[in-house]
């Protein structure tokens, strides 16, 4: 009988996923509030029953009142995020904290079915990252200067990096994480975003070919402490990140086809120089050959996957605990396994809906410094979706980063968290710039 | 702060390179969607993946049958809920549909996601669900066929060897048996393991030696040296003589004919219709050995043939430049080359289709518990091996072979058969390994037959034969 209700509970979590991931799409194509307002409310529904649907599986197949509790908490946790925001920014966007939630809903939801303790911890760290980055919308605000501290931010990001390259502690191969009192802390998700604003913070000020030297520069400098480290999936980021920052600032097709080039050339130089960059590839290229080994991780990601197919094995049904790190790198092959590949293909799509919304909202900034921020965080967002879900699904080789508010982990959850928030501070500032215009 | 945008592109920019970014995620998308729909059901099946096991908790594995409906596996539930897995032939379908206790092999291996997938209808499958009864599993339908294989089986006797039926123009095989053998009934299989894998047993009963099992080819490779010869003298290769004494001496070496029969003057198509070693080895000194070498990798020599079951890769070494010996002994089949019994089959079955490969399989359909139709699977050419002018000349050769030379056992038969045997040397002091490869009837192919015995003497007295028998049954019964 509990099968009946997985296997019924698994198709109607699909079609909920994907109603609420067309309101996302929708959403865009009506000009007036009321009906985006109602969409937002439909995809709060549609979230709300898809939690409950889940964690009606995860308590019948676990018969432990903890989930219940658990549940609880989480939407006693996504009424108040949603409705304290409003009340706290009267101008948020809803759409954006509606896909903060859906992520993290979804994540919680793996989690959980994976390991009930980590999602706990998942849990607490959300909720104090929660409620510590609200104030982020607030200093953007209020605090001007911003936009001057291009040399703070570059300090604070080398300092960690350089930090972590020296004394981090090694986890598959890369120098990741700081220890520092019983809690592990991984500075390159925090870097990402310094990087951005020390980027912006650069060209807000000038983009004569000086000032391009000096940031590229120090944008090498960023990357090459990363790729000394052997985090290369961040090593990426930073450099897809840096190279469309760089041409949106000056619109120079010059600087964006030699920069194409100077990262192909070092990609090939990392590739020839690092060992563990040929075992990635050779593990992507062929993993069949050596499945026991270089390969496990991808091939047990594809069997997931494969096996699950468009519907999904239903929760409780699958083996994601068969890949390594599942709850970090590889939770899209768990999501796609266990909840179906259509599921996971609406969680996609909701991550591509949310860069949308990012690039609209540095297409309608008027301010540089701004706009390039928006921008900027948008790429590292987007990037770090598709080497995630690329690697995952071997697309491309697999580079070990997070789904960002999906995956565990709390730099990850953390890092996340600020970058909507800024993203989130910015749509705030342009919607009361424009309601100062109307009204005067 | 508040300063205009002072790069008027920027958002024409921006919107660019949003497209690029939409542009490789709909590569993703449709990657992840092709990966699902097509490449996964090869995924999926891998022994590796430990989720397929999992399957069997609620479904049961399903039959396996010939290609007239009858058992070759099946489930049988015990009065306490036990399920034992059951071979009603016992061993005689044990490596082409293997085991599956101790590790799945065979068409257990190959046919694991369908047998434990179950397309019963939808209210049964709810009904089985609320009553607490697991769902019964696809049948997988093969194109093996009970009497061949019984021919075969037969015939072989207790010699160690391998057998091979396909059909050149569809790839289907029919019949595959390979000696020794052992029972893959569980409890039998269960009792024998530890003497089947023990490091003492030189028998490889487990080995599938249609498919897997090494040989040199002998006289069966004067194919390849003579479709050589037709390349490089298309229009003159039949016209090659050679005066046999019984033992050809080249330099310090020899070569001698089987048994040290002089053959005479032989032409082309007299020196490979009596396997002719001396004529062969002659012809292999004048033939360009870098071409030869191209063509034993058109013929899939040392390359992956598109089987999916598990084989050995054949292969062929000699390369321009190679010592007299090596070529004397490369040419007719002997030296370092090596072959499994299923390649050859598949170079005959794509003489006999002119020249087009079929890929060889056994898994016709698969079908749920009420016998319909829930997949099917399509032949499937590979491309071509040799040209269709190609296929008729050794057409012509290997017709020759039964009315006129080695092929004699088939020389009565009421159909026409085309062929060509061979007698390996493997060690000095053994018997030869005895092949016959061929197919009948030669106007209109309808089936291939490979057949290896190990240490069986002539291929003329002990493999064609066993092929004449697998003839009759197919083309007369």
């Amino acid at each position: 009988m509990v099968n009946i209700i997985i296997e019924t509970s698994k198709y109607l979590m699909i079609l909920l996923i994907a109603c609420y991931t067309f309101f996302n799409f929708r959403f865009f194509s009506f000009p007036d509030l009321e009906r985006k307002r109602i969409v937002c409310s439909r995809q709060n529904q549609a979230m709300f029953l898809i939690h409950l649907l889940a964690y009606l599986i995860i308590y019948l197949k676990t018969e432990d009142e903890r989930v219940l509790a658990f549940y609880g908490a989480q939407v006693v946790f996504f009424l108040a995020y949603i409705y304290l925001y409003r009340l706290l920014y009267r101008n948020v966007s809803r759409l954006l904290v509606n896909n903060a939630c859906m992520l993290m809903c979804v994540g919680f939801i793996m989690l959980t079915r994976i390991s009930f303790d980590r999602a706990v911890r998942q849990f607490i760290i959300v909720a104090a990252a929660a409620a510590v980055t609200w104030i982020i919308p607030y200093i953007m605000d209020h605090v001007w200067q911003l936009c001057r501290g291009a040399w703070v931010y570059a300090g604070i990001g080398l300092i960690l990096l350089a930090v972590v390259c020296i004394v981090g502690t090694t986890t598959f191969g890369a120098q990741l994480s700081l220890e520092i009192g019983g809690v592990t802390f991984q500075p390159s998700e925090f870097v990402k975003i310094t990087f951005v604003f020390f980027v912006a913070a650069m060209f807000y000020q000038s983009t004569d070919f000086k000032t391009v030297v000096v940031t590229t520069a120090v944008a090498a400098v960023h990357i090459l402490i990363l790729a000394a480290s052997r985090d290369l999936g961040s090593a990426l980021l930073l450099f897809v990140t840096y190279l469309f920052m760089l041409f949106i600032a000056t619109s120079n097709w010059l600087y964006l086809g030699s920069g194409l080039l100077a990262g192909m050339g070092a990609a090939s130089i990392a590739y020839l120089v690092f060992p563990h960059v040929q075992t990635r590839v050779a593990a992507w290229a062929d993993p069949w050959s050596d499945i026991d080994n270089r390969g496990y991780q991808i091939t047990q990601s594809l069997f997931a996957i494969g096996t699950g197919g468009w519907f999904g094995m239903g929760l409780y049904q699958g083996m994601p605990y068969k890949i390594p790190v599942v709850e970090k790198d590889f939770i899209f092959a768990a999501i796609s396994e266990e909840m179906g590949g259509i599921f996971a293909l609406c969680v996609l799509l909701i991550c591509v809906g949310c860069f949308l919304q990012f690039m609209m909202i540095a297409g309608s900034l008027q301010a540089a410094f701004f706009k390039l921020i928006a921008f900027g965080l948008g790429m590292v967002y987007i990037t770090q979706v598709f080497l995630t879900v690329g690697g995952v699904t071997k697309f491309i080789p697999s580079t070990g980063v997070t789904l960002p508010f999906v995956s565990y982990g709390g730099s990850s959850i953390l890092s996340t968290f600020i970058l909507f928030n800024i993203i989130q501070g910015l749509y705030i500032l342009k919607r009361n710039e424009e309601e100062e215009y109307e009204e005067g | 702060m508040k300063k205009a945008d002072p790069n008027p592109h920027a958002n024409r920019n921006i919107m660019i390179l949003t497209y690029v970014v939409l542009a490789a995620f709909l590569g993703l998308i449709l990657y992840f969607g092709y990966f699902l729909q097509i490449t996964s059901e090869e995924v999926i099946n891998n022994s590796y993946n430990a989720r397929l096991d999992r399957f069997s908790d609620r479904i049961v594995r399903g039959n396996i049958v010939s290609s007239d409906g009858q058992v070759l596996a099946e489930t049988h539930i015990g009065d306490n809920g036990d399920e034992i897995r059951v071979y009603p032939f016992g061993t005689l379908f044990a490596h082409v549909v293997g085991h599956s206790t101790k590790g799945k092999t065979g068409l257990e291996s190959l046919g694991n996601f369908y047998l434990l997938t179950s397309h019963v209808n939808l209210l049964e499958q709810v009904i089985n669900e609320i009553s607490d009864q697991k769902n019964p599993g696809d049948d997988v339908v093969t194109s093996l066929d009970v009497g061949l294989q019984q021919v075969a089986y037969q015939a072989l006797g207790d010699r160690k060897g391998a057998v091979v039926a396909m059909e050149p123009d569809t790839g289907k095989i029919l019949a595959m048996v390979s000696k020794p053998d052992y029972d893959p009934n569980p409890l039998s299989l269960e009792a024998s393991w530890e003497g089947l894998v023990s490091s003492e047993n030189d028998q490889g009963q487990l080995l599938n030696r249609a498919t897997q099992g090494l040989y040199p080819p002998g006289s069966v490779f004067k194919i390849v040296t003579a479709l050589e010869a037709m390349r490089e003298h298309p229009d003159s290769y039949l016209d090659y003589q050679f005066d046999c004494s019984g033992v050809f001496h080249q330099d310090e070496y020899s070569i001698r004919c089987y048994h040290s029969t002089a053959h005479g003057l032989q032409d082309m198509s007299l020196s490979f219709a009596n396997s002719c070693n001396g004529a062969f080895a002659n012809l292999g000194l004048q033939l360009d050995l870098d071409s030869m070498y191209n063509l034993a990798g058109q013929l899939l020599f040392n390359s992956d043939l598109p089987l999916t079951m598990a084989y050995s890769k054949s292969s062929y070494q000699m390369k321009g430049g190679a010592g007299e010996w090596e070529i004397l002994q490369t040419a007719i089949g002997q030296g370092r080359t090596q072959v499994t019994p299923i390649h050859m089959a598949m170079i005959t079955s794509a003489i006999a289709n002119g020249g087009t490969l079929m890929k060889p399989y056994v898994m016709e359909r698969v079908q749920n518990a009420a016998g319909e139709e829930v997949k099917k699977f399509l032949p499937e050419s590979w491309g071509s091996l040799m040209t269709a002018a190609e296929s008729r000349q050794l057409n012509d050769l290997m017709v020759r072979v039964v009315t006129e030379g080695t092929g004699s056992a088939l020389r009565d038969a009421s159909y026409q058969a085309a062929g060509k045997t061979g007698s390996a040397e493997f060690e000095t002091n053994k018997e030869t390994h005895a092949w016959f490869t061929g197919y009948a009837p030669a106007e209109d192919p309808q089936i291939v037959v490979t057949v290896i015995v190990e240490e069986g003497g002539s291929g003329g007295r002990a493999a064609a034969p066993i092929a004449r028998a697998m003839f009759d049954e197919y083309l007369l019964r």
